[in-house]
């Protein structure tokens, strides 16, 4: 209890722990995790802020994410710029959103941002179709594909519009009683 | 525009450039695209729902506002205050963003005085020692790791099935402890005779009914040995493992006066209440959201593309597996669909056809059922008679008449799923209800299969020929000491269960998995490699474990056993998992898994406490053995006792136990339970 750990100050562990839902032991493990990705470019010392950024690359290539199908599209909605470049609080926020303490709300906003492929603010077929082929890696037919994507809409949609609002979105998921477990990534 | 400014400030919902879509249409805001449809009622009504998740404002812009407000209108600070009911971790911003805030927060409420600044240091220590603890006692959580590494590697479905076999073994060790403490271990001290005890004395009991010496007679083979450990009968039969040896009356400690038979069943309801809470507040947890559950049907497609991929996975070919899976799923769900559309479609002729076959077929289950309980009855039976203490054990086929019942009923355990399995396909289900249908019939027949064990039990020893009961109340020529048989009966189950899954597990699936692996011959490769089917797996244990509640009271250091048998059992299902399994096409749903398996043990445990119950309270107690020689059945001691306590005390224990106090009392604990 207590080493001396020189990465970070005690007021930005005391920061991150009131920002995200990891303990102090963990910020040091996710920092020494982001350290391993790039140990070139990602300074050890983190008590003065540094602006490092890693590429997408990078991040999807980790364990915890290679398998996801939905890694480029996880990893761009936590990035500043929308491309997928992460600095280090972006990559915390990523862990943390995704952890089991994180709250249904909020994991429902950034699924509906992973989701939203081309950043519309509304999941449309178009988005709908991607994520299904994401999902069975094109085994369905094309009938088979637009079934299902109506069938979904045809399930949330309660305005109308033939498309997901946030609305629409958290509603469904509301009632979906596996998302909190699924939607997870353990660190 | 629609809130009342001072309920809802303005600025609430901070929401990042990451752009969220704008929802509050408020003053001096930027007008976006979308705002006509969003001012649509239907639309604002659903955003008026949650109002902190939706906002949407440039969040330097709001920052930077709210510093001027703290600087300009000390006012609006309570409405500040109403936003910090949303914890900063759980806003949909960025962490530079949320430290910007934190910054303004700890400003604007940094504690002038010591005694502030004291507490807010204080806290921060206190945090982050209940974090430290937090993570120690974490650590020590029994299988932590291993159930980290199966749910990574076969998903959080199968994951679930280990918990609860955690959970067994915690539960199996707390039922132990508690039996141990209150009748093992007074009765153990009191052997030894360091404190004053008594033994119980028979009175106003019948000479040969008190006739009870179990030791065998025959020559002490080491064969007999084995077969006495296996069977619980010879040298294991007056021990501390059955109820037979628990003779003393009363131990005294300097002025306590500590009543063995009472504790002995007192410490009986107590392990049945203790499960029963135990695993209804377990289960309430799996309940609210298993009722969602059912309203899947409502939207499975939705469920399936949005939470379907478990974000857990890391390992390939699990990966590939559960795209394969999901695949199937949607395939199957599809089907289905095509399948309801044609049967609104049917003929009323149709409709009565398959009504017959349905009924027809459930007629063939029912006289399956019939038989197989018949014939656990019958092997039941001659097991009992050719088992009586007085004949010799040297023929070789002892052991096997002994496990006679186990063995019928394992059998019928086998063969039943697999003919139910077939039956179901043609009663023209949908595939859902086909699966859930087969296993209702599964758990049914393994624990009635118990129950006509155990009917069958007691017809033996309460059938009276002829007057041959009339002495004690219960066949006590071939029972001496009944309640030491049923023990036994229960330890042999226990045993035998423990002996097949360790079999089946050495002797079909590892040669099934050397088999797939070297053997390229067709019909191998078809059969595949072995899924781990968790229905059938869980139904396994409960069986196990109602076996271990039933007999407890029989046999006091059952429970011991048990938790032996299932922190054994981990293992080997583990490395049977990680070696030779590969993860069920139809996957399970970790959100019900937990209900369903609390369910399950539910139904066993009311079944188990059956037994129990009729055992206490109306078939005779030994009057050769145990702690209830001189009452009529085990349950007359409470009654004995509460007309030995003082007036006030025993007017308060009747009003309590009477009907109009205890059905509302009871219903008032269930709801305390579930909510």
């Amino acid at each position: 209890m207590g080493n001396k750990q020189t990465i970070f100050t005690d007021e930005q562990l005391d920061a991150y722990q009131d920002c995200t839902f990891f303990t102090r032991k963990e910020i040091l493990r996710l920092h020494e995790r982001f350290y391993e990705l790039a140990p070139n470019i990602v300074p050890m010392d983190y008590t003065d802020d540094p602006d490092v950024k890693l590429p997408i690359q990078l991040i999807i290539n980790m364990p915890e994410l290679m398998e996801n199908p939905f890694k480029e599209r996880i990893v761009q909605a936590f990035s500043e710029d929308g491309e997928g470049n992460l600095s280090f609080n972006d990559f915390v926020d990523m862990f943390s959103v995704m952890s089991e303490m994180a709250p249904r709300e909020l994991k429902a906003i950034y699924a509906f941002k992973i989701y939203d492929f081309n950043t519309d603010n509304f999941i449309c077929k178009s988005d709908l179709e991607k994520t299904l082929n994401k999902l069975t890696r094109e085994e369905l037919e094309e009938e088979e594909v637009t079934l299902v994507c109506e069938k979904v809409i045809e399930e949330a949609d309660m305005d109308g519009d033939g498309k997901l609002a946030f609305a629409d979105f958290e509603n469904m998921i509301s009632k979906a009683p596996d998302f909190l477990s699924t939607f997870h990534i353990r660190i | 525009m629609y809130h009342d400014n001072r309920k809802t400030p303005w600025w609430i919902g901070l929401q990042s450039r990451r752009g969220l879509q704008e929802v509050f249409v408020s003053e001096g805001d930027v007008v976006t695209p979308n705002q006509f449809l969003n001012e649509l009622p239907s639309y604002q009504s659903l955003v008026r729902r949650k109002p902190s998740s939706y906002g949407t404002m440039d969040s330097r812009r709001s920052i930077r506002n709210q510093k001027h407000l703290l600087s300009r209108e000390p006012s609006c600070v309570e409405s500040f205050d109403s936003d910090f009911n949303n914890p900063l971790r759980e806003r949909p911003i960025s962490i530079q963003e949320k430290r910007e805030l934190r910054t303004i927060q700890t400003m604007r409420f940094q504690n002038a005085t010591a005694w502030g600044q004291w507490k807010d240091r204080s806290r921060s220590v206190f945090r982050k020692f209940r974090d430290d603890a937090a993570g120690l006692v974490s650590n020590l959580q029994l299988w932590r790791s291993n159930i980290h590494s199966i749910e990574g590697k076969f998903g959080t479905g199968i994951g679930s099935y280990f918990s609860f076999l955690r959970f067994l073994v915690l539960l199996n060790f707390v039922i132990f402890l508690l039996m141990f403490c209150f009748t093992t271990l007074p009765v153990a001290i009191s052997k030894q005779g360091i404190l004053n005890s008594s033994q119980i004395i028979p009175s106003s009991v019948e000479a040969e009914c008190t006739r009870y010496s179990p030791v065998s007679k025959g020559l002490l083979y080491f064969y007999n040995n084995i077969i006495d450990f296996l069977s619980g009968t010879g040298f294991l039969e007056l021990t501390y493992l059955f109820y037979g040896y628990y003779t003393i009356d009363t131990v005294t400690v300097y002025i306590i006066r500590y009543s063995l038979p009472l504790a002995y069943i007192m410490v009986t309801f107590a392990y049945l209440l203790l499960s029963i809470v135990w695993i209804v507040k377990r289960a309430v947890e799996g309940f609210k959201q298993s009722l969602v559950h059912d309203e899947d049907r409502f939207q499975s497609y939705c469920n399936k593309i949005f939470a379907g991929w478990d974000f857990c996975i890391t390992d390939q070919c699990y990966a590939h597996l559960k795209h394969s899976s999901l695949q199937y799923e949607l395939k199957t769900d599809l089907a289905e669909e095509r399948i309801r559309q044609r049967k609104e479609k049917q003929s009323r002729k149709d409709t009565i056809k398959i009504y017959a076959l349905r009924l027809f077929l459930n007629i063939i289950v029912i006289s399956i059922l019939g038989g197989c309980f018949y014939a656990i009855y019958l092997a039941t039976s001659y097991s009992q008679e050719h088992t009586s203490p007085i004949t010799q054990k040297t023929d070789r086929l002892s052991l096997l008449i002994e496990y006679l019942p186990s063995i019928v009923i394992t059998i019928a355990n086998f063969i039943t799923p697999i003919i139910f399995e077939t039956i179901v396909r043609y009663e023209d289900y949908t595939p859902a209800f086909e699966i859930r249908f087969t296993l209702i019939r599964c758990v049914f027949v393994r624990l009635a299969s118990i129950a006509v064990l155990l009917i069958s039990l007691w017809t033996k020893i309460t059938s009276c020929s002829d007057q041959s009961c009339k002495p004690c109340g219960y066949n006590y020529k071939d029972y001496p000491c009944w309640e030491s048989r049923v023990g036994q009966e229960m330890y042999k189950l226990m045993i035998f269960d423990f002996l097949i899954i360790l079999a089946v597990v050495i002797f079909i699936e590892f040669p099934r998995k050397l088999l797939v692996t070297y053997c390229s011959w067709k019909p191998a490769q078809w059969w595949g490699q072995q899924e781990f089917e968790i229905p059938a797996n869980v139904l396994e244990i409960v069986y196990g474990q109602t076996i271990c509640w039933i007999g407890t009271f029989y046999s006091p250091l059952l429970p011991a056993i048990a938790t032996i048998k299932y922190f054994i059992i981990f293992y080997i299902k583990k490395k049977t998992l990680m070696e030779n399994c590969r993860p069920s096409t139809r996957p399970f749903r970790a959100s019900s898994s937990n209900f369903f398996f609390q369910v399950i043990l539910l139904i066993g445990l009311v079944l188990a406490c059956i037994p129990v119950g009729i055992g206490i309270a109306s078939i005779p107690a030994s009057k050769a053995c145990g702690p209830f020689i001189n009452y009529n059945t085990s349950w007359q001691i409470i009654p004995a006792t509460v007309d030995s306590f003082p007036e006030g005390l025993r007017k308060t224990i009747y009003v309590i136990a009477s009907e109009s106090f205890g059905v509302p009392f009871f219903l008032l604990s269930w709801y305390v339970l579930a909510f």
